[in-house]
């Protein structure tokens, strides 16, 4: 995961009051499952640079003698701020899977319908286990989870859809004068679209 | 009796022949068993028709054997065909296929009765039927007093009423809207978690996702399928 995203999603956790260093990691954990997989230093790590950035400060200790956060004025016009600007795309890491049939498609040699074969058959193993997950753990999660399994079986479908456009237009371009089949031929020619 | 509801073991299927011959199915070998689905993905022409027909038992392969409950279809007469069509394989079409003048639970008891169920006893499966899709309270209502999702639903129970243990669903939710097509899923896939056996045909990736596995078909072979599960661990480590 990439640092802003750690830092956002951390701020964005003080929205609701104060918190310590490891309430945050507990909270994110609890959002995730696990998912984010960030380490109490990361955390801490963060925190400290929030706090130099004027986004977040201490407010004393608790109890247990631990560093109390709040969120600051600044720091909430940042999170606003954060919420209603869009990602764009230079913030997005790039793509092996877009490089990889880039090239595949300009390289001799490579059969490209089965690279995209292989990332198809994968990609829908991810989804089949992503929808599975959905499926049997909804009831024991909240919201916030269950958006970033969706996120991840939507991405999964555009990447399953790019492939079909690939293979598509890799063939379209090495065979331009395909004679049709006889249509009484074809039984599935009652079928429409692409995949 | 054999552990899978549906077998296909190297079937073809060609259309004509000479210069004309097309292979619509080309050695193709899968097993469906009890309490799995399983999508079928491929392009336009790569023979998912041509599969769902073999396997419903309203085509012959041209080579290969496609078993039903380990019975080989190709050693049946028509009569003992058209039987094990109607009393063990139930279909759900994209276009829900009720007939308009029937109820619900009568659309669902309607296969029970041509099986020789009498009136009474073939309600009572139809309306238990419905029960299992969640629509027990919708029996009375006529199809054009349904929602598409509801109409898909009671399909599905159709599909699955009495001793039938095999589904074959071509694009089921490809008149649905997103919502509605998931909820006709979730209907299909706890069929299917109750023991009867499915098979999707789908064009889209995120339905084919509720199937156990998927297969591809292109150019009439089946060219992959998706692989064991993943743990929740690992799945849970790329969440971000």
């Amino acid at each position: 995961m990439q640092k802003s995203a750690v830092r956002w999603g951390l701020l964005a956790l003080f929205a609701d009051g104060p918190k310590y260093g490891y309430q945050l990691k507990n909270e994110f954990d609890a959002h995730t499952s696990g998912g984010w997989a960030l380490n109490v230093g990361q955390v801490y790590t963060t925190l400290d640079r929030l706090a130099r950035d004027g986004l977040v400060e201490s407010v004393g200790s608790n109890a247990d003698g631990r560093e109390v956060f709040a969120i600051t004025g600044q720091g909430r016009q940042a999170l606003a701020d954060w919420f209603v600007s869009p990602v764009t795309e230079t913030e997005r890491p790039r793509s092996e899977l877009a490089i990889k049939l880039a090239m595949a498609a300009i390289a001799p040699g490579v059969d490209v319908a089965a690279v995209v074969q292989a990332q198809r058959t994968e990609s829908m193993r991810q989804m089949r286990d992503y929808t599975d997950l959905r499926r049997h753990e909804v009831q024991s999660h909240d919201v916030a989870w269950l958006l970033l399994v969706d996120h991840l079986i939507f991405t999964l479908e555009s990447e399953i859809r790019w492939l079909d456009h690939v293979e598509a237009t890799v063939l379209r371009r090495a065979q331009p004068h395909r004679a049709p089949t006889p249509a009484a031929f074809r039984p599935d020619d009652v079928e429409v679209g692409g995949w | 009796m054999s552990a899978f509801v549906l077998r296909f073991a190297g079937v073809s299927r060609i259309y004509g022949v000479g210069e004309q011959e097309v292979h619509a199915l080309d050695d193709v070998s899968f097993d469906v068993a009890a309490g799995e689905l399983v999508a079928v993905m491929g392009p336009s022409g790569s023979g998912k028709s041509t599969l769902l027909a073999l396997a419903g038992g309203l085509d012959a392969p041209t080579s290969g054997t496609v078993s039903v409950e380990g019975v080989g279809l190709a050693g049946l007469d028509a009569a003992a065909l058209a039987r094990l069509r109607r009393d063990r394989v139930g279909y759900v079409f994209q276009d829900y296929n009720l007939v308009t003048d029937l109820t619900a639970a009568e659309n669902v008891a309607l296969p029970r009765e041509l099986a020789g169920v009498g009136a009474r006893a073939a309600r009572r499966e139809a309306v238990a039927a419905l029960a299992e899709v969640g629509l027990a309270d919708l029996a009375g209502r006529f199809p054009d007093q349904l929602s598409g999702g509801q109409q898909q639903r009671i399909a599905i129970a159709r599909a699955l009423v009495g001793q039938r243990r095999l589904v074959l669903a071509d694009e089921p939710t490809g008149a649905l809207d997103s919502h509605t097509s998931l909820a006709v899923l979730e209907v299909l896939r706890a069929r299917i978690d109750a023991g009867a056996a499915g098979v999707l045909v789908t064009h889209e990736p995120r339905y084919a996702g509720w199937a156990d596995r998927t297969i591809f078909l292109r150019d009439g072979k089946l060219v992959d399928a998706t692989g064991p599960r993943q743990t929740p661990e690992q799945l849970l480590g790329r969440m971000v």
